[in-house]
């Protein structure tokens, strides 16, 4: 089989296990819950057995210019959807909330769909200035970071929708209840939203330094406020508060968890608004 | 003006001291500027920097020009306001340090030896209980436990009573100032390389031209290197059957006083050249005046050649009259450089042909008078480097790797403290035991849990 199919079977497998997520929500069954945490696994194994493939794949395509599949615009959101599912499988595996998959694998279903059906999966070989091996560190720390701040966001939006329904229950007095008993506890995921940022604020500040160091190799300027550049520093800073908001009076609960809505939504922008909209150094659609 | 006036002023200005000292210290000013820095930053990446007036006029109309100019909105991140942003930061990290780290720095190098029934009672983990053992035995019990289980104890007799104190990790705590630390070494870094480096470029023509001098980007006047580099040769190579660049190579060599110091040392992207603390990067390229194709020019009756050179569009005479130019060439994937000629026979009879360096026989096969080979085409470049010499770069890196080893410590350790009190009742001895982490209270608990439970059984057995 190809990597295409595998990472075919993987978009139905988030697809299934974003809808028994769902399930999981309205019918309050733990074995749904179970099950599609399973099946969200099964998807991963499959997902990372396509990556696998499709690195040998270069090999049989390029010769000798194979690469790790990390160097164009598919590649890099095929790349984003597996790390998600990795921070998430690993928060999944300390906190075994299973109400927060409905939250987060739909960033990794869309992520897919989109590449599976709308990006070009051509195997090319590395133009010259990405033939570096700090092109492999960037992008790791950089997705791993970007994934960590799905999670965040994905747990933030849970954050507001019970503490928004908690708080038009108390002015009737009585606890939230129906589909959202199964959601964790605010104060679960005002934690799960805290670890979570807290895993992917030092990856990305390494996502920037690896970036700045091979700018540095490459072209003799660690830093030169080019757009992506620029963006992913938007991006600390937004993280940066949020984390500084923790120990403050007055910024903790909803504005924490608004913050970290627009700190995903500035990476998101970070990571595709840029090379969409804006121009820079950074063309080379990752 | 009266004494109790003047005290007064005194108190007050005191006040507004303090005041202002706290608003630096404080912790709504770090999230105001880190927004405030994330929202203006936005600016520059929507208005492009640097362009000249003329590009500027053709987006934005004379009068928001002026005003965007007069906002130092064209090269924003080197304006007066958002320096004055960054500094504000800075002064923010230093301050907020000043107030903070002392008690700190008090806590990890005299912490408290002889607590108090006071402190134990602050302790959200706090346990009391008696065994039925002698005092030394349960101390001597109580030190292996602790160092087998935690830490070696430091132990103080006060009276009957002895404390027990160990810690874990206290360096934890210095995570967060290593990281506001790193920030500013990482500034440091960066007005290290501005005042004592540059950036700057030059172009070298290949097979044997040299430069002494860079131009800066910032600048007119060139700046003398102190030695000099000399460009071997260029080229440009495709990944096969493709239009895709594959590799950029200049080979250069450089003389230091008469001498050849470095020799023939290819640079390619990501793999520069270093020499005295000035780094060439390869960056671009362009062709040094016209190429000239080399043909072989064979007639087919007589079956004599002449080697022909010639510059595109250049009509150059054939034996026996006529003449050909060539009017359009280029690279093909396959068969490397193709050029399309047009020849003018001594008839006066207009003929086209093809020739390709990949494929010397193409031009037997049209049945002309003569046959035209493609020998080669010589196009000479001058090479574009990228100069810099950035004498802060290595405090940056410092700075970056003090950053994130900072902020690893902050967020993934913590101090961890445990304070044992023996105190004899009866022949029996009474424990107290209080345990406090400076961050992460759930893992602490649980684990202090454990350690309660397992010291019970452990002293009692």
């Amino acid at each position: 089989m190809t990597s295409d199919q595998f990472f075919n079977i993987t978009t139905i497998a988030y697809f299934g296990a974003m809808i028994l997520f769902i399930s999981h929500i309205a019918t309050r069954s733990k074995q749904v819950g179970l099950v599609a945490t399973l099946v969200a696994f099964v998807g991963f194994v499959l997902h990372t057995v396509a990556l696998a493939l499709r690195w040998i794949e270069s090999y049989q395509v390029l010769g000798e210019h194979g690469r790790a599949p990390l160097t164009n615009l598919y590649e890099s959101v095929v790349f984003f959807a597996w790390t998600i599912l990795l921070i998430y499988l690993l928060i999944d595996l300390k906190y075994k909330q299973r109400a927060v998959g409905a939250f987060v694998i739909p960033f990794a279903f869309i992520s897919m769909i989109w590449a599976q059906w709308r990006l070009d999966s051509g195997i090319d070989p590395l133009v010259p200035a990405l033939q570096s091996n700090w092109l492999t560190y960037h992008v790791i720390t950089c997705f791993l970071g970007y994934a960590a701040f799905a999670v965040a966001c994905g747990v933030s939006i849970m954050y507001l929708i019970k503490v928004g329904k908690e708080d038009k229950n108390n002015a009737s007095d009585s606890p939230a209840g129906g589909m959202l008993a199964v959601l964790p506890s605010a104060r679960v995921l005002d934690d799960i939203n805290y670890k979570a940022i807290m895993i992917g604020f030092p990856l990305l500040s390494l996502g920037i330094i690896t970036g700045a160091a091979w700018a540095n190799y490459a072209w003799g300027t660690y830093w030169s406020w080019d757009p992506k550049e620029t963006w992913s520093l938007i991006v600390w800073f937004i993280y940066a508060a949020f984390l500084h908001a923790r120990f403050t009076r007055g910024w903790v609960g909803k504005k924490a968890a608004w913050l970290s809505i627009i700190g995903f939504a500035a990476t998101v922008f970070c990571y595709l608004g840029v090379n969409l909209v804006l121009s820079g150094l950074h063309s080379y659609g990752g | 003006m009266s004494v109790s006036g003047e005290a007064n002023l005194t108190a007050q200005k005191r006040d507004f001291t303090t005041a202002l000292w706290d608003f630096f210290c404080s912790l709504k000013l770090t999230i105001a500027l880190l927004i405030v820095l994330a929202v203006t930053s936005i600016i520059g990446t929507v208005i492009q920097q640097n362009q000249s007036q003329e590009q500027y006029l053709q987006t934005y109309s004379e009068t928001t020009y002026r005003v965007l100019d007069a906002m130092q909105f064209f090269d924003m991140y080197h304006s007066w306001w958002f320096m004055a942003l960054l500094g504000l930061f800075s002064l923010n990290l230093i301050t907020c340090s000043i107030k903070r780290f002392p008690r700190v720095w008090k806590a990890v190098r005299e912490p408290v030896l002889v607590p108090s029934d006071t402190l134990y009672r602050t302790f959200a983990n706090f346990e009391e209980h008696v065994v039925a053992l002698p005092q030394e035995q349960v101390r001597d019990r109580l030190a292996e436990f602790l160092r087998r289980n935690f830490a070696a104890p430091t132990v103080t007799p006060e009276g009957d009573r002895i404390h027990f104190f160990a810690q874990k990790a206290p360096y934890a705590r210095f995570g967060v100032y290593v990281t506001h630390l790193s920030i500013l070494i990482i500034f440091l870094g960066a007005i290290v390389g501005i005042l004592g480096g540059y950036k700057g470029w030059v172009n070298i023509l290949e097979g044997g031209g040299t430069i002494d001098k860079v131009m800066p980007r910032s600048g007119r006047e060139p700046i003398p290197l102190g030695f000099t580099v000399r460009c071997e040769s260029f080229s440009l190579s495709y990944y096969e059957g493709t239009n895709r660049p594959r590799e950029y190579r200049s080979v250069l060599t450089v003389i230091d006083n008469g001498q050849e110091v470095v020799k023939n040392r290819p640079v390619i992207v990501n793999d520069p050249l270093t020499y005295k603390g000035i780094t060439f990067y390869q960056s671009s390229y362009q062709p040094a005046g016209e190429g000239v194709f080399q043909f072989m020019v064979k007639d087919r009756q007589t079956g004599e050649t002449l080697p022909v050179s010639a510059r595109f569009e250049q009509r150059m005479a054939l034996p026996g009259g006529g003449s050909f130019r060539v009017f359009n060439a280029r690279e093909d994937p396959q068969f490397g450089i193709l050029a399309q000629l047009e020849i003018t026979t001594a008839a006066g009879e207009r003929k086209f042909a093809q020739v390709a360096k990949g494929a010397p026989e193409l031009d037997a096969l049209r049945g002309g008078e003569q046959i035209f080979t493609l020998l080669d085409f010589k196009q000479r470049y001058f090479t574009g480097l990228q100069v810099a010499k950035d004498p802060g770069v290595w405090i940056v890196w410092v700075g970056c790797t003090l950053l994130v080893v900072g902020s690893m410590v902050a967020f993934f350790l913590s101090h961890r403290r445990i304070w044992v009190t023996l105190q004899p009742v009866g022949g029996k001895t009474g424990i107290k035991i209080g345990g406090s982490a400076h961050r992460n209270q759930p893992a602490f608990e649980i684990f202090f849990d454990e350690f309660k439970k397992n010291l019970k059984s452990e002293i009692s057995s």
